[in-house]
């Protein structure tokens, strides 16, 4: 009795005089007043010195919370419950927050420095007017792919994966409109396709490259293919720039056939306590200096058609990572499907998965 | 019912997280994803994706709990056989408190095609093998993850058992092996049975390292209850396959279970 | 004798291997976990600069202490309870109790978090704190009903024959027998704690934030080197405490032993 009693006040004393210590750090740096703006964004996807430039120039304090799906990060805030002052969604889900009413509309007049926004950016159909979203980052889906290991071999469209020399060599995102799309365009069908021949289609022709695939996986895809654990990746256009920083074998291609197009947008959604402020970050985030050096350190396109000037001329030019409208015209941006379209999406991606070999 | 007033936390935990979670999951299993009341879900479950995975699920969570206890068990019996031995059981458990992620993160390093383990292949002349996203590295790691669960009752039964016994079997000239077969193994049962159930239960319901390590080449329920919750957002689904977890729970802990009670009370 | 050596030998190589890994290259000036390039303690510096970091880990171990203590002290009452029930009721309750072990972690977060939306619960310290609670409640009652079936009934019918009350039944006969399954089940619910990261993932809100969901959210660039500098300083304490741990109550049942 005496070693049971022992323990729990030991472990209360450690446990409170933590609390102690947790709050004295907190409130010496300023954090739980009132003066807090929370930004709901994806890991590691802003650069953490335009938050202390942000801090210091306006004094707010900013909490940065990140979630790792659209789909969790809706659930989230549909529930309620948690402050987010910012949160920064894929253009379907945004066309999916307005229907579900999440969002709050965005005051234009505080946000001046929207007209350094490309206007291919704005205006786009899932959100009309630019009502509720403010452009972030786009980019492409592309291949990755590694010159040395296959030997000097070329891949320029979708349809080269199915090469039988690249027998397990293939790995792929964890992302069913992602996959099902690469088959669709594959087969030179929309990839918003919601014909359930063509769909079937497409997951047959994907069970054909099964033995090309490796795994499927997350965000480890940078790591492995930077390590060389495989020779091809399909991934994000951000992503693959990071790679390719980290591995100069590797080379990345929008496929000819076509691919998607999407677009991050910063949107104030319902649940935003310090408006004011979020109106102060979005116009903070698209000052074109700002723009660029965001730009430089997350690896994805900007938007930011001012920005552009400050970026490395190397960097702007290239059609890899930015496409010129002509080729940026075959791309296309996902459309909200609908639950059931989407469901039905998963459901043909997971026995793609199943497929054995 | 004095008796049972001291437990009104359990009793209020048991309500308001587990039975109010119950009745929510079977509530949700009961809509369509567009949210109309449909058994539609019940039907998916039964086609053969579904059951496939469902076999799938089992089987793995099978071959783990087999590896899981021939493994554990002589470290069990090991250990108590150490000076130290408490120390040794804490120093089992104490990997555990290091991140999950960081240590799949590890092992990805680990099993790569130029990592550690590959190059003591390729030094022994074994030649380089794919690792990651296999079978093995699969199972592997998740009998890595769950032995502490598995080592710690059967180290228990294992203190318990009566050391007299065991010479008592000696004396009358059993050998080693029919000692342990006849005396140890049946008297640490209950050990045994405890440790599966821990390795068993959860492993039927594993998800990251489904993609992690087996790079999604392994499919159990608990991935698609995850992908049903966070991507798909069709809830019913998802609930109904929790549905049937609970009820393979149930099932397991019924096999299992402690029919001693009885004859105890 | 030897081969058991071994044995031992190698299932702890194994086990500590990749921890071995991790704290290999917190060492690395490369940057990623591989290639090791040159010896640096960069990262640890980095550790001790990043206070949000820094109060990450004390709310994760303020959450652990104080959920897997909380979660003990019921768990007990709960262990004694289903201990006490009818034979009937004994099936049902175990089945109950598991529930939430054998769930995944995914719907469990789920549903507490509509269960919290409902009561109306702000998501921060106090929603993490209750769902960790929760979920560790069924481990610390199955760490500790054995002990309590393994104890002979008689006992407590003889310090009741001596006119013991419920609550001396309790205090001097039950507890001090069921003592290591007290603090095998707190240990293992500051296991599940520590690793929870499901559904701490989508309780959690208002800047409150564990370890497991931080290192998960940072994982998208391929985890910093930071983390494993951080790990490796956790691992090496938590290794100290235990030592320490072991040598005090190894002091204590010595002397226990004298007297």
């Amino acid at each position: 009795m005496k070693k049971i009693l022992s323990l729990f006040l030991l472990v209360w004393l450690i446990a409170f005089s933590l609390l102690y210590v947790t709050k004295t750090i907190e409130s010496s740096k300023g954090y739980g007043g009132a003066n807090t703006l929370t930004i709901y964004n994806w890991g590691d996807y802003i650069d953490p010195a335009l938050i202390k430039k942000f801090e210091k120039e306006t004094g707010f304090k900013v909490i940065y919370q990140t979630f790792d799906s659209n789909e969790a990060m809706m659930t989230k805030i549909a529930q309620g419950g948690t402050t987010f002052d910012v949160a920064v969604p894929s253009e379907y889900a945004i066309s999916k927050m307005k229907e579900e009413g999440l969002l709050l509309p965005i005051d234009h007049s505080k946000i001046p420095n929207l007209r350094y926004i490309d206007k291919r950016f704005l205006d786009l159909s899932f959100d009309p007017g630019n009502e509720y979203s403010i452009p972030y980052f786009w980019g492409t889906v592309g291949i990755v792919y590694n010159r040395a290991l296959l030997g000097g071999k070329e891949i320029t469209s979708w349809n080269d994966l199915w090469d039988p020399s690249f027998k397990n060599q293939i790995l792929l995102v964890d992302g069913a409109r992602e996959i099902m799309g690469m088959a669709l365009n594959s087969l030179h069908y929309s990839l918003n396709d919601t014909n359930k021949t063509h769909l079937q289609q497409a997951k047959q022709k994907l069970d054909a490259l099964t033995p090309n695939v490796k795994a499927i996986v997350g965000d480890e895809i940078k790591m492995l293919l930077a390590n060389e654990e495989a020779a091809i990746g399909i991934v994000w256009s951000g992503d693959a720039a990071e790679m390719m920083w980290e591995n100069e074998r590797l080379d990345y291609v929008i496929p000819k056939e076509g691919t998607n197009l999407w677009f991050d947008n910063m949107v104030i959604p319902k649940t935003a306590k310090n408006i004011e402020g979020a109106h102060q970050f979005i116009n903070f985030m698209l000052d074109p200096k700002n723009a660029a050096q965001n730009a430089e350190y997350v690896g994805y396109s900007t938007p930011n058609k001012k920005a552009l000037e400050y970026l490395p001329k190397e960097m702007v030019e290239d059609e890899r990572f930015y496409p010129s409208e002509q080729l940026a015209s075959k791309l296309e941006v996902y459309e909200n499907l609908g639950k059931n379209m989407l469901a039905y999406y998963n459901e043909l991606f997971l026995q793609f998965k199943m497929h054995r070999k | 019912m004095r008796r049972y007033a001291y437990a009104i936390p359990y009793w209020l935990w048991i309500g308001l997280f587990v039975v109010a979670p119950i009745i929510l999951i079977i509530y949700y299993s009961f809509f369509d994803i567009e949210g109309h009341f449909s058994l539609v879900n019940y039907q998916t479950f039964f086609t053969p994706v579904y059951l496939r995975m469902t076999v799938n699920s089992f089987w793995y969570a099978f071959l783990i709990t087999a590896c899981s206890l021939l493994i554990a068990y002589p470290t069990a019996y090991l250990l108590t056989k150490t000076k130290h031995k408490q120390l040794w059981l804490l120093l089992i458990i104490l990997p555990t408190w290091v991140n999950l992620l960081l240590k799949a993160y590890a092992f990805l390093g680990l099993f790569g095609t130029y990592g550690a383990v590959n190059a003591l292949f390729e030094t022994i002349g074994i030649g380089t093998k794919q690792l990651l996203f296999t079978d093995f590295s699969f199972v592997f790691v998740s009998v890595y993850i769950f032995i502490p669960f598995m080592i710690l009752p059967i180290f228990n039964a294992l203190e318990k058992l009566n050391p007299s016994l065991i010479d008592a079997s000696r004396d009358l000239g059993a050998s080693e092996w029919t000692t342990f077969r006849r005396v140890i193994f049946p008297l640490t049962l209950d050990g045994v049975k405890a440790g599966c159930q821990a390795v068993f239960i959860p492993s039927l319901s594993l998800f990251m390292l489904t993609r992690l390590i087996a790079g999604n080449r392994v499919i159990t329920l608990g991935t698609a209850v995850e992908q049903h919750f966070l991507v798909t957002q069709n809830w019913g689904m998802g609930a109904t396959i929790a549905v049937f977890l609970m009820i393979a729970m149930a099932g397991i802990m019924a096999l299992t279970g402690n029919r001693k009670w009885g004859v105890r009370q | 004798m030897k081969v058991s050596r071994l044995y031992l030998a190698f299932v702890f190589f194994v086990l500590y291997m990749p921890i071995f890994y991790l704290i290999y290259y917190s060492f690395n000036s490369g940057g990623t976990m591989h290639h090791f390039e040159s010896f640096t303690l960069d990262w640890y510096k980095d550790v001790f600069a990043d206070t949000r970091l820094l109060i990450i880990v004390l709310h994760t171990m303020i959450i652990a202490l104080l959920s897997s203590s909380l979660a003990t002290i019921i768990g007990v009452l709960g262990a004694i309870a289903i201990y006490y029930a009818k034979h009937r009721w004994k099936q049902t309750l175990l089945t109950l109790n598991n529930v939430l072990i054998v769930s995944p972690d995914v719907m469990i977060g789920a549903s507490f978090l509509i269960l919290f939306t409902i009561a109306g619960i702000r998501l921060g310290f106090t929603s993490v704190l209750l769902s960790h609670i929760a979920f560790s409640i069924p481990i610390v009652v199955l760490m500790i009903l054995p002990k309590l079936q393994e104890m002979s009934p008689t006992l407590i019918d003889a310090a009741r024959d001596l006119g013991a009350n419920e609550w001396n039944v309790l205090t001097k006969v039950i507890l001090p027998y069921i003592t290591p399954g007290i603090f095998a089940g707190f240990f293992m619910a500051l296991t599940y704690s520590l690793d929870d990261f499901a559904v701490t993932f989508f309780v959690t809100g208002n800047g409150f934030s564990t370890l497991s969901v931080e290192i998960y959210s940072r994982a998208r660039q391929g985890i910093s080197l930071s983390v494993n500098a951080l790990s490796t300083l956790l691992f090496l304490f938590t290794l100290v405490l235990v030592v320490v741990y072991y040598v005090i109550t190894q002091r204590a049942s010595v002397k226990g032993g004298q007297e």
